[in-house]
């Protein structure tokens, strides 16, 4: 089965007025089908800048990259990822249901199935009752909820996701955390997820990859063997916590350890 | 209604009933002559003797600005839309926009009679839609660039088209903005028709009518239709308003 993305040698440098930035340098990094993987890092790693660059909203200047085996473009045009921001990003003027719906109906899928579609999202999301109110109406996690239901629309094998829950409360957090688990082994989606929070990264996802800043890199891979099944009671667990010491201590660049960890 | 409602209404009548009352105490207590400030009762009185010309010169004028600001709203706006998309097409189009913005229509008026003749509307409606283009051309372009980053992203994620970006997200965005320069020109296109037809041509709207009864000495009668004319006026601003409200609760605003 062809990895969902792979990425080889690949960088990105800005040029502007005062000069080049390099934002990321030498990223390798595979993603398999059906695999959740979590991009962490400070600020300025190029963890957001990696991601648009798996979505095809900026172009490498170095290196290779596919998505399915496609180019990114490639891969763009045939809607084979879905994708969500920080900000929720609804338009404003369109109701729920229509928000959920815009993906498709850019596409051509007929009002009928787009109604179907619609409604199984929300309530996938839990937002039945909510169909009809406009973005404004909505708190913003039931916003973020939205934005995650139009990335599912289109049902893709992929979802990109930028720091989602990064506006959202702890206890909203952490809610949508174990939502986005339980979406994603129903949709059997991979998943590439920008976050700067290691106990969001170590509950979602089966690896963490920890970026370092200036340029852009990958300084470790820190597999999290937690079993798929991962419930609220997961966060008090000792093995949880070792995670997240491991992820940290990664971040730190100290090498550990523990149990339900093998750092490789 | 409301108490809020009866506040908000209350307050401005009461000032104009008040305000009213002083003018015709100040006419008659002063003995002020009709050829300088008629009583408010002597204008009624016209308004009540030449009512069907006054409801048939607000038809001619009204009809004027209406034909004017379609065109010019809609010549505006697909030139705003133009501009939005191509660099090019915007450093054309912009100047322009201040040229027309700052043409007297005074000087505009007189020249277009000449050339449509003095029997046709068109000048009036000419002189409606180049004083309409310049606000609604200049905040449908502001509007039609506050496109959200994160829209642009996701729709360029969609794999969106040119058209479909346009459709879906420009315009919806840019209408809170094109009713605003809408707002601005009702109002100014009204006033524009009115002194289109100070300058001779057609002598069936308000503005012919106000100069003849005033060459006439007929102040009370000019005045009645100084009075059809803020009507008129009103009457477009607040369809213009109707209208921006029913879109902004189509909207959810």
């Amino acid at each position: 089965m062809t990895n969902a993305v792979e990425a080889r040698g690949v960088g990105k440098v800005f040029s502007s007025r005062s000069g080049e930035v390099s934002a990321l340098e030498g990223i390798d990094l595979h993603v398999a089908a059906g695999e959740f993987v979590s991009l962490i890092g400070p600020s300025g790693c190029g963890k957001s800048t990696l991601l648009r660059l798996i979505a095809d909203l900026d172009t490498p200047t170095t290196g290779e990259l596919t998505v399915f085996g496609k180019t990114p473009q490639q891969a763009r045009e045939a809607q084979d990822y879905g994708i969500a921001f920080q900000q929720a990003g609804l338009l404003p003027w369109r109701t729920v249901t229509a928000n959920v719906e815009l993906p498709l109906e850019l596409h051509g899928v007929g009002k009928g199935e787009r109604a179907v579609r619609a409604k199984e999202l929300l309530s996938l999301v839990g937002l039945d009752e909510f169909a009809g109110h406009f973005p404004h109406q909505l708190s913003g996690g039931m916003q973020q909820r939205v934005a995650i239901a139009r990335s599912l629309a289109e049902r893709p094998s992929l979802l990109l996701m930028d720091e989602p829950f990064g506006a959202l409360d702890e206890m909203t957090r952490e809610r949508m955390q174990t939502e986005l688990v339980r979406i994603c082994a129903e949709s059997g989606a991979a998943v590439v997820f920008v976050t700067h929070s290691i106990p969001e990264a170590v509950f979602l996802s089966q690896r963490v990859v920890v970026m370092s800043p200036r340029p852009g890199r990958i300084s470790a891979v820190v597999p999290i063997t937690l079993g798929d099944v991962r419930g609220e009671g997961l966060r008090e667990d000792a093995s949880f916590f070792a995670a997240v010491t491991a992820v940290r201590e990664a971040l730190h660049g100290t090498p550990v350890t523990a149990r339900g960890v093998d750092l490789r | 209604m409301t108490a809020a409602a009866v506040r908000r209404w209350v307050a401005p009548v009461l000032l104009g009933v008040v305000a009213l009352l002083l003018w015709q105490a100040f006419v008659v207590g002063a003995g002020i002559k009709p050829y300088l400030l008629p009583s408010p009762t002597a204008i009624v009185e016209q308004l009540v003797l030449v009512l069907p010309l006054v409801w048939s010169a607000a038809l001619a004028t009204g009809m004027n600005v209406l034909v004017g600001l379609v065109v010019g709203s809609v010549v505006a706006i697909g030139a705003a839309i133009v501009a939005a998309r191509s660099r090019m097409a915007d450093t054309l189009l912009s100047p322009t926009a201040a040229a027309l913005s700052v043409m007297p229509i005074v000087a505009l008026a007189p020249a277009l009679n000449t050339m449509f003749g003095t029997t046709s509307t068109t000048p009036r409606r000419l002189v409606v839609s180049v004083v309409v283009f310049a606000p609604v051309f200049v905040n449908m372009l502001r509007g039609l660039r506050q496109v959200q980053p994160v829209h642009r992203d996701l729709l360029k994620a969609y794999a969106a088209t040119p058209r479909q970006i346009t459709r879906t997200v420009t315009i919806p965005g840019a209408l809170p903005y094109l009713f605003t320069g809408l707002r601005i020109a009702s109002s100014t296109a009204v006033i524009a028709a009115i002194v289109a037809e100070y300058f001779g041509g057609l002598q069936n709207g308000l503005g012919s009518r106000i100069t003849s009864a005033a060459s006439n000495s007929a102040y009370a009668r000019a005045w009645a239709f100084v009075l059809g004319a803020i009507l008129l006026g009103l009457v477009f601003y607040l369809a213009t308003l109707a209208l921006e409200r029913a879109v902004a609760r189509r909207q959810g605003g």
